[in-house]
């Protein structure tokens, strides 16, 4: 049986509590700053690309990039990333181009890349469904011997599927290298925590697995980076899966076609607006005297950049040809695929 | 060549085809220790070992998801659903992911898994444990699906689903399991998809049937010997389908029969008669018809009997057939 950790519903803190992570040095910091601020550029430039019609529905991850970059930063290169839709851009923290992330929101088949180049699955889009793909390539890669591992990303709501608990409990069965990333937002759509489940806190659930379970600050990226590390490290050297729970609040609507003034606390939102994740890390960089005006300034910039060309890239790719329609479902296809295609 | 049933096949055709290629695993529920619970994996945990014959946690949409995880590891799996009824909760990840995700990926990954399962009733074993469910997963795009009929289509269509590229459902008609022994080949055996077996010569009307109807198909052949000469035609592969197989019989004989144990509506005997409707309308002397079993519940097996296709009623449809 695997040994559970204590209990951990004290969310681990970083930034608050004005520590300092070992091993990161200036350089770490920075890097890390980059990622949070790319991704906040890419996430607020893709709600205005929506409204000007550019790109069709988006799934907003405002005040989730501290989640996404403190983890992907506790990553090696080799290590594997299952994210769902609200980490549509994580690839890009990979090297994966804007532009195909863009194509992806576009429907436009351009936006289909090869997990393996990057080491980042495709985006799931059902709910939890992709938890056993994470659960079965870790465990997968570790028949082989390899040391590599997999991070799972989805929300609070996911816990309530089946998938959730069937991934869950296979990869702690197998002890397979895998870190189950809750971002745990309190809202999937419109349904509040409480009513999806009556568990005193998500990462309770990782006792039934017989995995560690710890919570963190999800607005906290330092938090968020030493709790993956922590995990990753544990994986790496066999000692099985951990469940994450990084507790945030959404302070943006679910998507694009979503409208939360029916059912959010605005004065909530208001107040995590306030305290959002990149500010946080910007100010703590600040007081650190990692980060000045100008540096802030280019990191903006780069990322900008990147969007203003992503976007030209993604508008000036041809249409797809409908012939695509056909391509790829098979290696072999069956010789009746195109029946009635041409009239 | 040795005479083996049906199930004895399968477990033959595991052990070739785990000894041929180091990626090809084994994974479900009871599939190791026991050997499955017909003993289609017999000997293989103890042959190949614990990590290519696993035994799982009891949870099919898990299964077949932590088998698309393995693919991307570079895995073969072949997944045993242990019933056909207790399938359904895998049809999640079948549905969702398993025939999409080469798609997603713009040709890029290649998802090589086997999902296989018994189905079909006749057996006397409680609910839920004598489904047809082919339709659901034939309707599934980027899917393959395979039913044999005799030992050694069962033993070459394993083969085949195991070595190709895209993900392949084969059902295995447990009724047939150990009904009867036949030759099947030693060593490596493929049987390859998309290829119909014409599994008995006529010239006057056509029974077309797969899986575990294929042998009452044979038998109303029997019944009807000196009435009328019979054509049985095995469709062995759903997808691919073997199109010109079934359209040169019909061509031959003019007469269709189709016959398969699951219920009537939008079941596969209803795309074989669209198919003979839209490619072989002028070359039919009457309609189509459909020997099935019916749009209800798989029913408690002291009346089951009278639900499955049965070879009386195969010989009157046959009959009213000919009449045209």
């Amino acid at each position: 049986m695997a040994k559970v950790a204590p209990e951990e519903h004290e969310l681990r803190r970083v930034i608050d509590e004005e520590r300092e992570v070992d091993g990161l040095g200036p350089d770490e910091l920075l890097s890390i700053y980059r990622s949070v601020v790319l991704l906040r550029t890419y996430d607020e430039r893709s709600v205005v690309y929506h409204r000007q019609g550019r790109i069709g529905t988006y799934a907003i991850f405002w005040n989730h990039e501290a989640m996404q970059a403190g983890s992907v930063h506790a990553l090696a290169d080799e290590d594997w990333i299952f994210p769902s839709y609200r980490e549509s851009a994580i690839g890009l923290l990979r090297g994966l181009p804007p532009s195909t992330v863009l194509h992806w929101w576009r429907g436009h088949p351009a936006g289909w890349w090869n997990p393996a180049d990057y080491r980042v699955a495709s985006i799931c889009v059902p709910i939890a469904t992709h938890v056993p793909h994470a659960a079965g390539l870790a465990w997968g890669e570790k028949l082989k011997g390899n040391s590599t591992v997999a991070i799972a990303y989805f929300g609070d709501g996911a816990t309530s599927e089946g998938s959730f608990h069937e991934g869950a409990n296979l990869a702690a069965v197998m002890q397979a290298p895998l870190i189950l990333f809750c971002n745990n937002n309190q809202w999937a759509i419109s349904t509040p925590l409480e009513a999806q489940t009556h568990a005193e806190t998500l990462a309770d659930k990782a006792v039934g697995y017989g995995m560690p379970g710890v919570r963190v600050d999800g607005g906290d990226v330092l938090a968020v980076y030493e709790a993956t590390r922590e995990a990753v490290e544990r994986a790496r050297t066999g000692g099985g899966p951990t469940f994450i729970e990084a507790v945030t609040y959404r302070a943006a609507p679910h998507a694009t076609a979503d409208d939360p003034r029916a059912y959010i606390d605005l004065e909530r939102v208001e107040e995590e607006k306030r305290n959002e994740c990149v500010g946080r890390y910007d100010a703590y960089l600040r007081r650190l005297g990692v980060l000045d005006d100008a540096t802030a300034e280019e990191i903006k910039n780069e990322a900008l950049e990147a969007m203003r060309q992503g976007i030209a890239e993604a508008e000036a790719e041809p249409e797809p040809d409908p012939e695509l329609v056909f391509d790829n479902a098979y290696v072999l296809p069956p010789p009746n695929l195109r029946e009635g295609w041409d009239a | 060549m040795p005479e083996l049933f049906m199930v004895e096949a399968i477990n033959d055709g595991f052990h070739v085809e785990l000894a041929r290629d180091d990626a090809v695993m084994v994974m479900g529920e009871d599939v190791g220790r026991a050997g499955g619970v017909f003993r289609a994996t017999a000997g293989l945990r103890e042959r190949f070992g614990a990590n290519r014959c696993v035994d799982t946690p009891l949870a099919e949409a898990g299964i077949l998801g932590g088998a698309v995880g393995l693919c991307m590891a570079g895995w073969r799996p072949v997944c045993e659903m242990q019933y056909d009824a207790f399938s359904y909760p895998c049809l999640d990840q079948l549905i969702t992911h398993v025939g999409r995700y080469r798609w997603r990926t713009g040709g890029k990954m290649e998802f090589p898994l086997v999902v296989r399962m018994p189905y079909g009733g006749g057996v006397r074993a409680p609910e839920l444990h004598d489904d047809s469910p082919e339709a659901y997963y034939v309707h599934t795009p980027g899917v393959k699906v395979a039913i044999p009929s005799t030992p050694a289509d069962a033993k070459g269509l394993l083969a085949a689903a195991i070595r190709d590229p895209d993900p392949v459902v084969v059902l295995e008609p447990k009724l047939i399991y150990r009904g009867e022994k036949q030759e099947v080949p030693e060593g490596e055996h493929i049987v390859p998809l998309g290829q119909a077996r014409l599994a008995r010569e006529g010239t006057e009307v056509t029974l077309v049937a797969y899986g575990a109807m294929v042998p009452v198909c044979e038998r109303a052949a029997d019944a009807l010997a000196g009435e009328a000469s019979v054509e049985v035609l095995d469709i062995r592969s759903l997808r691919p389908l073997d199109e010109d197989a079934l359209l040169a019989s019909a061509a031959k004989t003019g007469r269709v029969v189709v016959v398969q144990e699951a219920p009537r509506t939008a079941g596969f005997g209803a795309e074989i008669a669209a198919i003979l409707a839209e490619k072989a309308i002028l070359d039919l002397h009457g309609p189509v018809l459909r020997v099935t079993g019916f749009d209800v519940p798989y029913p408690y097996w002291k009346i089951e009997d009278r639900y499955m296709p049965s070879v009386e009623r195969v010989v009157s449809a046959a009959r009213k057939l000919l009449g045209f």
